[in-house]
């Protein structure tokens, strides 16, 4: 079951510099946000607020709330382990555990939460490695190292990794700006498969990629080296690459600078 | 970019003949060796190769001449006896008593001090305040640097005197088994010349695990986290897998040593040519105390039946070793480092 993001009034701070400033904004279930902008703008940083992965990093903090359905991320007793489990995510480079086989790093976030019986855990890594378009490619070296696939795939294994465990919200983090143009398109056709299912965010630097890929799409951009990264606007895809609202966002969009 | 030199690389396809026979001069341009630096590198670092193969395949001569000059006139079965007089006529000695307390001093040293040390690695990368492990993961590279009289000294005054209590409990608890059985005597016995080896091992098994594990990377912990990994999780899923290999040669590293000590175990113990079946029990020897307590008395022939036991001691440290690169090498497929 996908679940809304709400956020409001977020600001992040890495030790005493803030990273990102009083960000709002409503995600809704089943659909695909990306977020771009300058490097440095904190696309990635507010990414990584929406399952307190941010935090895992020394001195990181946050002020504000961030809503899934009506449940504050940040409400006091709320254990980060319990939300990362709600809130999936897909890293730049893809990293499958490189000591386990194929179907261990499927079901390893199976194994964090209980105890199986194996022909459950067969069920659910075949449905998750279908679910990534991985299936075919993989289902006669289930038992080989996950090290050994090819960039695309294992981006994909990791996908299959992160949705096995049915998470609301799936967080994607450039997940294609280490692959080549074929596994990029996979990953996606694949994105539009899983929005069925999941509420996804995607951070790309790849413009093109956005406007293929996303229902909305929001512009983040900073003042200057070293404030913070503010979200400039958010709205229909369609809408922000013909005809944004700010300035910022076309002179970004058209390439005049970042 | 001029695009007709681009193109002439693909259109210049080589005719398929066989490929030009290689000259001298061409195999060594392949190794960079043309230039005077080259060469003078070359030929260093292939000279130094050589040289530690002349010196291992030296000792192994030296050791193996030896021990035939003593183990061809001996009279027993140099590897089931349980005595060891040379000066007999004709002499009598083996290594069985020997072969037992080395290896199973260094079992106990490494049940030890394994598990602790992998603890202590773990607690430096990945738990301690930054603050505090700096200066921990200090003393502990301090302890790697004491000598090793030293540490005997250590276990024959202070370590000796206080395993009465431990032994008492065993005994107690644990004295049904056999195993754990003490008759009161000293306790001058295998178990403390244990748990003073796993003392001495214990730093570098630590220092080499704290290593492996701080270069796990972040990408890895982070997938682990992701998922919904507590801490603990996220170092059995990662961190652990990834410097397993790492770990198994710290320990081969800590073994070597165990198996070799000398000093510390020559203090500690009070020998005698018996196995016994209680780790409680004074009594036992291994291969290194053994030659250093017997080697200044020893005559011409004495000292080739201690050189026969030392190169006994040499093949079972190879063994281990290989079998440590093979249990290693098994696993190579999930190497964390294909990551």
């Amino acid at each position: 079951m996908a679940k809304r993001i709400d956020v409001s009034g977020l600001t992040a701070y890495y030790g005493s510099h803030k990273a990102i400033e009083d960000i709002s904004m409503t995600v809704e279930p089943r659909s695909v946000t990306a977020f771009i902008g300058p490097s440095g703008c904190g696309k990635s940083t507010f990414l990584r607020t929406l399952n307190r992965m941010h935090e895992v990093t020394s001195g990181g903090r946050v002020e504000g709330k961030v809503l899934l359905d009506d449940e504050d991320l940040y409400a006091a007793g709320i254990d980060p382990v319990s939300v990362r489990r709600e809130v999936g995510m897909v890293f730049q480079r893809p990293n499958p555990f490189p000591t386990m086989s194929i179907f261990d790093n499927v079901a390893a976030g199976l194994r964090l939460n209980g105890s199986y019986k194996k022909s459950e855990l067969a069920d659910v890594v075949e449905k998750s490695l279908k679910g990534a378009n991985l299936w075919n490619e993989v289902k006669d070296r289930l038992n080989k190292p996950g090290s050994g696939l090819s960039g695309g795939q294992q981006q994909r294994l990791c996908i299959a990794r992160a949705i096995a465990v049915e998470p609301k919200v799936l967080l994607m983090d450039e997940p294609c700006s280490a692959l080549d143009p074929i596994s990029t398109l996979a990953i996606e056709d694949l994105i539009g498969e899983l929005k069925e299912r999941f509420t996804i965010v995607i951070v790309t630097h790849n413009m093109q990629q956005a406007a293929r890929v996303s229902d909305r799409t929001a512009f983040f951009n900073l003042s200057a080296v070293g404030q913070p990264g503010k979200l400039i606007e958010i709205d229909d895809t369609e809408r922000i690459f013909s005809n944004p609202s700010v300035q910022a966002t076309e002179d970004y969009i058209s390439g005049r600078f970042g | 970019m001029d695009i007709s030199t681009q193109n002439t690389d693909t259109d210049d396809t080589p005719p398929p003949a066989a490929p030009p026979a290689v000259t001298a001069e061409q195999k060594r341009a392949a190794r960079g060796a043309t230039r005077p630096g080259d060469r003078i590198f070359l030929a260093l670092s292939r000279g130094s190769g050589i040289f530690l193969l002349v010196i291992m395949a030296a000792i192994a001569v030296f050791l193996t001449y030896r021990a035939y000059l003593a183990i061809s006139k001996d009279d027993a079965n140099f590897l089931t006896t349980f005595e060891w007089n040379t000066s007999l006529l004709p002499p009598k000695f083996g290594i069985a008593v020997l072969a037992f307390g080395t290896v199973v001093s260094s079992i106990i040293a490494m049940v030890i001090a394994v598990p602790i040390a992998v603890a202590i690695a773990l607690f430096i990368t990945h738990y301690a305040p930054r603050r505090m492990s700096g200066p921990v993961a200090y003393v502990i590279d301090l302890l790697a640097a004491v000598p090793s009289i030293v540490y005997g000294l250590w276990g024959a005054l202070v370590l000796v005197p206080h395993m009465d209590g431990l032994f008492g409990w065993l005994n107690d608890y644990l004295g049904w088994t056999g195993v754990f059985s003490w008759d009161d005597g000293a306790p001058r016995s295998m178990l403390t010349v244990g748990i003073l080896l796993a003392v001495m091992i214990l730093p570098v098994i630590t220092n080499v695990s704290r290593e492996v594990f701080r270069q796990v990377p972040q990408m890895h912990e982070e997938a682990a986290l992701a998922l919904g990994a507590t801490r603990w999780e996220v170092i059995r899923m990662s961190v652990i897998p990834f410097g397993r290999s790492g770990v198994i040669s710290a320990s081969m590293l800590g073994l070597g040593r165990a198996l070799g000590e000398t000093m510390a175990v020559a203090t500690v113990l009070s020998p005698d040519f018996d196995i016994h079946a209680s780790l409680l029990n004074p009594g036992g020897g291994t291969f290194a105390q053994n030659i250093a307590s017997k080697f200044n008395e020893a005559t011409e022939f004495g000292r080739d039946a201690l050189i026969a036991s030392g190169l006994v001691l040499f093949v079972i440290t190879l063994l281990v070793n290989g079998a440590a690169r093979m249990i290693i090498a098994r696993r190579s497929e999930y190497s964390g480092a294909n990551a």
